[in-house]
Order: C-alpha cells, then sequence, then structure tokens
C-alpha cells in the first residue's frame, strides 16, 4: 500500500555520480540558465535597438518594430520556439548560403539562444522603452548641447538614467527567460525539463525527478530574487519605492 | 508625446502594406497549401478545444485566486502562509513542468494501487483532460492571485471604515464594498492575463490533449514540412489574440471605471 | 573592470560559436529520448545502447567521424532535410510514404511489431480484440499508421505520444489499455516493469509496416548512402554485427 512511498523517496537516483542522476540534472540545469543567460542578453541588446528605434527613429522603423512586438506578444512561445528553432535555422542556412557563406552548423544551445533571445527582444523593447521615457528630457537636451553624439547621449546619459526604471520590468522578464527555456525541451535542446523527463523515463521514477527539477527552478527563482531586490536597492537608491 | 494614431493612407504605410500584401500571395502561391482541405475540420475542432480549455480554466483559474489573493492580504499567518507558497511555487516554476508532474508524476504512482482503477474517479485519473484543466487552473490561480491580493490591499481603507461605522457586518461588506472593489481594480490586468492563458494552452498537446497546436503537429507529420504549417498556427493565434483583445476593449468600455 | 566584462563576453560567444560543418563530420541524430535496448541515455549523460554500437561500428568502418546529435523524435526529418543533421539512428522504418521525402540505407535490422497489454487483459492483438480500447502509440512511426488504418474505427480512442517511453509509462499507469510499437523495444520494456506483457503480433501489411530499419538520408546523398551500405555489408560479414548484438539479443535481429 506504502510502495510509492519507495518509488517516490529513492533518493539515491539524485546522487551526483553515476548511478545517480544528480550530475545529469544539475548540467541540464547548466544548459538551461546558459539558454536563459544568452537569451536575456541577446534580448537585451535588441530590446535597446528596438527601444531606440520606436522612440527615435522614422515612421517605417516604427511600423516595422510594432509588427515585430505585436507578433511576438500574439503568438505562443512555444509556437514561437518551433518556428524559430525549425523555420528560422533553415532560413537563416539559405540565407547564408545566397550569399555565398557556408553553412552554419548551429547547436541546440546556440539555436536555443537565438530564439530566446528573439521573444525576449520583443517584451525588452516595451520595457526600455519604457523606461526610455522616463529619463527627463532636459538632462538629454543639455548632453546634446555639450556637443555629445547620439552614441556618446546613449552610453553616458540615457542608458544609466532608464536603469533605475526599467529594473522592476528587466527583473519580470529574467524570471520569464528562465522558465521559457524549459520549452525548448519540446525541439530536443538538453535542457533540465528535457533531461529530467529522459532520467524520469529510464528509472521510472517521473515523480522524484521532476519534483526535483521543480526544486531546481525554484531555488534559481528565489536566488535570483535575492538578487533583482538588492539590485533594485542599489538602481533605486534616492528614488521612491516601487510599491 | 506624440500621437499613436496616423491615418493608414500615409505613404509609407500603404508600402509596407503593399509589402505584406505581397508577402501573404507569394506564400499562398508558392508555399505547399494542398494538406489543408484535408485537415480543416479538425483545425476548427481543435481551436475549439483551445477556446474551451481557455475559457474554463481562466474562470476556474480566477474563482481560485480571489481566496487565495483574500488569504494573502488579509488571513491569519496559517491561511496566508499556505497561499503565499502556492503562489510562489506556481511562479517559479515552469507551466511544462508542472503539467508534466501532474501528468507523468501522479501517473507513475498510479501503478502501485491496481484497486484504483475500480474506483469511481478512474476514467477521470486515466483521460489527459482533467489534468491539462487542473495545471492551467493552478497556473492562471497563481499569477492572478498575486494581482488580486495587491487590488485586496490596495481598496482605500476608508471605504472599508466607512462599511464597519455603517453597522456592516464584515461578510456584508466584503460582498459589497470590498471584493467589488478589489475585483475593479484587477480587472484592467485580466485582458493581459487571459491573453498569457492563451498562450499558455498550446502546452496541453504534450499530454495527449488535442487542441490546435496538437493538430497542426499532426500535419507537421504526415508532410514533413517545415514552414506551412507552423506559419498558419502561429497566424491562428494572431487571430485569436486579436479577437480577445478586441472582446475585452468592448468588455471595459461597458463596465465604468470611475477613476481608482 | 570593464576589461573583465568584455573578456567574459567573448568567452562566452566563443563557447557558442558555430563552427561550419566539415566534410568528414556526420551528425547522427538519434532521438532524444530513451528508447531501450536501442538508444538511451545513461546516468553519465552518455548515450549507450545497441543502436549506438550499431552507429559506432558502421563508422568506424567506414572511417567516418560520427557525432551523436540528439534531436526531437517528431522533428528528426525535418531535421534531417533542412540539413541540421546528416544521418537517422533511429530505429527508423523503410517505408514508400518516407521514401518519397528522404533516402535509406540498406535495413540493419527487421523484427515484427506487437502489442503490449497489462497483464491479463485478454485483449488480441487485431480489430477485434482492441475494440473499445484505447490504444496509444508514438508519432510519426510506422505504428501509428497502422493503428489509425486498421485499428481507428474500431478503437475507444488513439492516444499519440511524443515519445516511446510516454506511451510505455500510460500503459504501465493503466491509462491506456494497449500500446503497438516494436517488438524489440517493447521486450525491454515488459522486462524492466511488472504491469505488463506482450499479447502478440499484428498482421503483417508490408505496405505501412515496411521492410525493416535503415539510416535515414537526405535525398540525393548518394555518396553518404552508399558508404553507410558497404560498411553495413562489412560488418555483418567480419562478425562485428553478431559481437556487439550477442550482449542484446539472443536471436539474430537482422531478419529476413
Amino acid at each position: 500500500m506504502l510502495d510509492w512511498i519507495t518509488g517516490f523517496a529513492a533518493w539515491e537516483l539524485l546522487a551526483y555520480d553515476p548511478p545517480g542522476w544528480g550530475g545529469v540534472l544539475l548540467r541540464g540545469l547548466a544548459v538551461s540558465l546558459q539558454v536563459a543567460i544568452g537569451g536575456y542578453i541577446l534580448g537585451f541588446l535588441i530590446g535597446i535597438g528596438g527601444a531606440t528605434g520606436k522612440l527615435y527613429g522614422g515612421p517605417v522603423l516604427r511600423d516595422i518594430l510594432d509588427v515585430y512586438t505585436t507578433l511576438v506578444r500574439a503568438v505562443p512561445e512555444l509556437v514561437l520556439i518551433l518556428l524559430l528553432f525549425y523555420a528560422g535555422t533553415d532560413a537563416l542556412n539559405q540565407f547564408l548560403v545566397l550569399i555565398g557563406a557556408e553553412r552554419m552548423d548551429i547547436s541546440g544551445l546556440a539555436a536555443g539562444i537565438f530564439v530566446i533571445g528573439v521573444v525576449q527582444g520583443a517584451y525588452q523593447t516595451e520595457v526600455l522603452r519604457g523606461a526610455f521615457k522616463a529619463v527627463p528630457h532636459g538632462q538629454i537636451e543639455a548632453a546634446r548641447a555639450y556637443g555629445m553624439s547620439s552614441l556618446l547621449v546613449l552610453r553616458r546619459i540615457t542608458l544609466p538614467g532608464m536603469l533605475p526604471h526599467a529594473v522592476p520590468g528587466l527583473a519580470n522578464l529574467w524570471l520569464i527567460a528562465t522558465k521559457d527555456t524549459a520549452l525548448l525541451a519540446v525541439v530536443g535542446v538538453a535542457e533540465l525539463t528535457l533531461v529530467t523527463r529522459q532520467a524520469g523515463g529510464t528509472t521510472k521514477s517521473y515523480f522524484l525527478f521532476f519534483f526535483a527539477a521543480g526544486l531546481l527552478y525554484l531555488m534559481v527563482t528565489l536566488l535570483s530574487n535575492v538578487a533583482i531586490r538588492r539590485i533594485e536597492r542599489h538602481a533605486r537608491r534616492g528614488m521612491p519605492a516601487v510599491r | 508625446m506624440a500621437p499613436e494614431l496616423r491615418s493608414w493612407k500615409e505613404p509609407h504605410r500603404l508600402v509596407l502594406l503593399a509589402i505584406a500584401i505581397g508577402i501573404v500571395v507569394f506564400a499562398a502561391t508558392t508555399m505547399r497549401w494542398d494538406w489543408l482541405p484535408r485537415y480543416s475540420g479538425k483545425l476548427v475542432a481543435g481551436v475549439g478545444t483551445t477556446l474551451w480549455l481557455l475559457f474554463l480554466t481562466s474562470v476556474l483559474g480566477f474563482l481560485l485566486a480571489v481566496p487565495l489573493g483574500l488569504a494573502q492580504a488579509a488571513g491569519p499567518f496559517w491561511l496566508s502562509g499556505p497561499a503565499r507558497a502556492f503562489c510562489t511555487v506556481i511562479r517559479g516554476t515552469p507551466l511544462l513542468l508542472q503539467l508534466w508532474l501532474l501528468y507523468y508524476g501522479l501517473g507513475s504512482l498510479f501503478a502501485y494501487w491496481p484497486e484504483i482503477r475500480q474506483s469511481w474517479a478512474w476514467p477521470y485519473l486515466r483521460s489527459a483532460w482533467p489534468y491539462g484543466v487542473l495545471a492551467l487552473t493552478m497556473s492562471f490561480a497563481g499569477y492572478e492571485g498575486e494581482v488580486m491580493r495587491g487590488a485586496f490591499a490596495g481598496v482605500p481603507k476608508g471605504e472599508l471604515e466607512a462599511a464597519r461605522a455603517y453597522g456592516m457586518s464584515p461578510w456584508t461588506s466584503f460582498r459589497r464594498i470590498w471584493l467589488p472593489r478589489a475585483i475593479h481594480r484587477a480587472l484592467p490586468t485580466l485582458a493581459g492575463e487571459t491573453v498569457l492563458q492563451l498562450k499558455a494552452t498550446p502546452l496541453v498537446a504534450t499530454i495527449t490533449v488535442v487542441d490546435v497546436y496538437a493538430i497542426i503537429s499532426r500535419v507537421r507529420q504526415d508532410t514533413y514540412l517545415t514552414y506551412e504549417p507552423l506559419l498558419l498556427l502561429a497566424l491562428i493565434y494572431m487571430i485569436l489574440t486579436g479577437v480577445l483583445v478586441v472582446a475585452f476593449r468592448w468588455l471595459e468600455a461597458k463596465v465604468p471605471v470611475k477613476g481608482s | 573592470m570593464k576589461t573583465k566584462i568584455i573578456t567574459a563576453i567573448a568567452a562566452f560567444g566563443l563557447s557558442l560559436s558555430a563552427h561550419a560543418a566539415s566534410a568528414e563530420t556526420v551528425r547522427v541524430g538519434v532521438a532524444a529520448e530513451p528508447y531501450p535496448p536501442f538508444t538511451q541515455p545513461d546516468a553519465s549523460g552518455n548515450w549507450t545502447g545497441w543502436e549506438i554500437e550499431f552507429m559506432n561500428a558502421v563508422c568506424t568502418e567506414a572511417k567516418l567521424d560520427c557525432v551523436v546529435t540528439p534531436v526531437a523524435w517528431d522533428g528528426i526529418i525535418p531535421a534531417l532535410m533542412s540539413s541540421k543533421i546528416d544521418a537517422i539512428v533511429g530505429s527508423m522504418s523503410i517505408t514508400e510514404e518516407r521514401m518519397k521525402s528522404i533516402d535509406f540505407s540498406d535495413k540493419y535490422y527487421n523484427t515484427p511489431s506487437v502489442i503490449a497489454t497489462s497483464k491479463g487483459s485478454g485483449i488480441t492483438p487485431d480489430a477485434a480484440g482492441l475494440t473499445d480500447k484505447i490504444v496509444g502509440v508514438q508519432v510519426s512511426t510506422i505504428h501509428q499508421d497502422y493503428v489509425t488504418t486498421h485499428f481507428s474505427d474500431v478503437a475507444a480512442e488513439i492516444k499519440e505520444y511524443q515519445t516511446q517511453d510516454e506511451a510505455n509509462q500510460d500503459l504501465a499507469a493503466g491509462r491506456v489499455d494497449a500500446i503497438m510499437a516494436d517488438s524489440l523495444a517493447l521486450d525491454a520494456f515488459v522486462k524492466s516493469d511488472t504491469c505488463c506483457e506482450i499479447v502478440g503480433a499484428v498482421e503483417d501489411d508490408p505496405a505501412i509496416l515496411g521492410a525493416g530499419v535503415g539510416v535515414g538520408l537526405r535525398k540525393g546523398d548518394d555518396e553518404l548512402r552508399q558508404k553507410f551500405n558497404t560498411a553495413i555489408a562489412a560488418i555483418r560479414e567480419n562478425g562485428t554485427y553478431a559481437e556487439f548484438s550477442k550482449a542484446y539479443f539472443d536471436f539474430d535481429i537482422y531478419g529476413k
């Protein structure tokens, strides 16, 4: 009657060294984090470009960026991941062949980062656009009066100035990025959720492994929250609290 | 702030529109769409499943979110603690993991209880639909519970004190003042949360629930096409999202929102 | 501080740098799921199994540098067609339908398809036995084609799973009444779990069930196909095939 507890509590399966699967899970977590960090950074860069484009670009650029952000926010991440992973990498390679370069061997990790980055980029564009608008325009005017080039203004005034306003939104997007990496399991990238299912499938202890993976994700979230609170306190020093 | 709405007839908009139409026509004529008639009935059924799933889990999730938010805002520690923990766990782990934990995790425990197959609950425990509904409902409740917590906490204390001063019992003041005002505060986010819920529904296809995503997956496997089925799926979701956004805007216009 | 950040980013970027596919390397796609006894990940994260050993033997024989590339099963043929991988070694049966999109090497094993159910269910592997039963199959397989063609009007429901081990799990949990898959894969499953038994092979339908399992290759990739064919014949000839198969099976799975 109670043997399901042994099925659940087969703790030795979580040991770090084989035949325990702990090492495999942690490696999967490492891949997940790599994809999340890489995708987040890529998304941030796309977001900066997108936000400046939306605020200071011409009407055509603004419309194109609107289409980009609307598309990404209207289509489920799972479908976007499939599209970008299969169709996107195929289109990329076809484009490379077209311009005469050699086909690239895009690893699962790189494709995952590309996918998460493109999705994050749309959301980051919106968050950063709101944050850019919050920078007092007088500071930008003063910088221009000093003769700073646009890039210099961006680097010295806008970016440092908008960061405190962007931190809550950016923090939320980081948590979204870490959880979206789980969707890459559907395309076979060896991140935590997929290796958990593989481990569960090989050992038949599904409950144990999914529970362990859940704990790992929760730890990432809780540690991130601690770090975010620190960053928020530092970035927003001297400013009224958000809530 | 520059006005966002501009006329459709501006030259650059017309050019972009022409390019977009050109792309659509190009896609419609050069890509393989011969599989469409064969699957059109299934696709419609799949969309129906998706919408039903969305409606059901959003309603149930909201009903669960209200007590969760209330418990966190005003409950004693033995209510607010578990509610807080529930919301933290749901928001801290991926939905896909929660879904697989429920379906395959619980499923693997069934083998230890052969008697369960004779029980009345068995037809529900063995099909995939209830697990999908449960996971999506819990997910919606977890996120919306946070929103409701903020909404309950944000209702001006003065109104509640005035209700007490009138001699209303706690239950009456909750029913007439606190709950409606909190829901009012949460309403603007509801549209966004429902769209997010729509975007979460395809995950149930991984536990064999047949929604529109599952049908398109079948098309992909039968035809080995890379682009066409996925593009159609993206289009379907875009249309559904658009319909949802318009519907919510219409609803919000009907519900008067006076200030906070 | 700035140089530290820049070097960190550069190192990170280099660690993911894509490199042009070299002519000698063959990325062999395997399904990213445990499929014992043919392919499964072990606790060190390496892929083991009969098919992995077969792949190693063939690649050594053909002097190719084969790299195991796990790909989700439901996207494995599109991955091959878009050159994400160069070959599929995933117990993929040679069928007319698949030959329309990809090429195959010569077969390297051929085993029947069977139905497994929970112990003592009394189900027979035919339309009569499966009436009003819930049948589970993996997507994109000959078994799914067979069940859809022969049993879809009698079975209560046909559930489709992304991976075979999910279907096995649901049989063990009692969510499906019967599953249909390759006899060796189900044999490994019923040996590992006391829940279930194999009730027999289905009636043969060569058009659907195909003529054995081959290495999937892109259409027109004749050079690679020749290399694989020569290597397969060679390892059958010189006894390597029999050698590594001994540890897994006590009969010759090459079939007729």
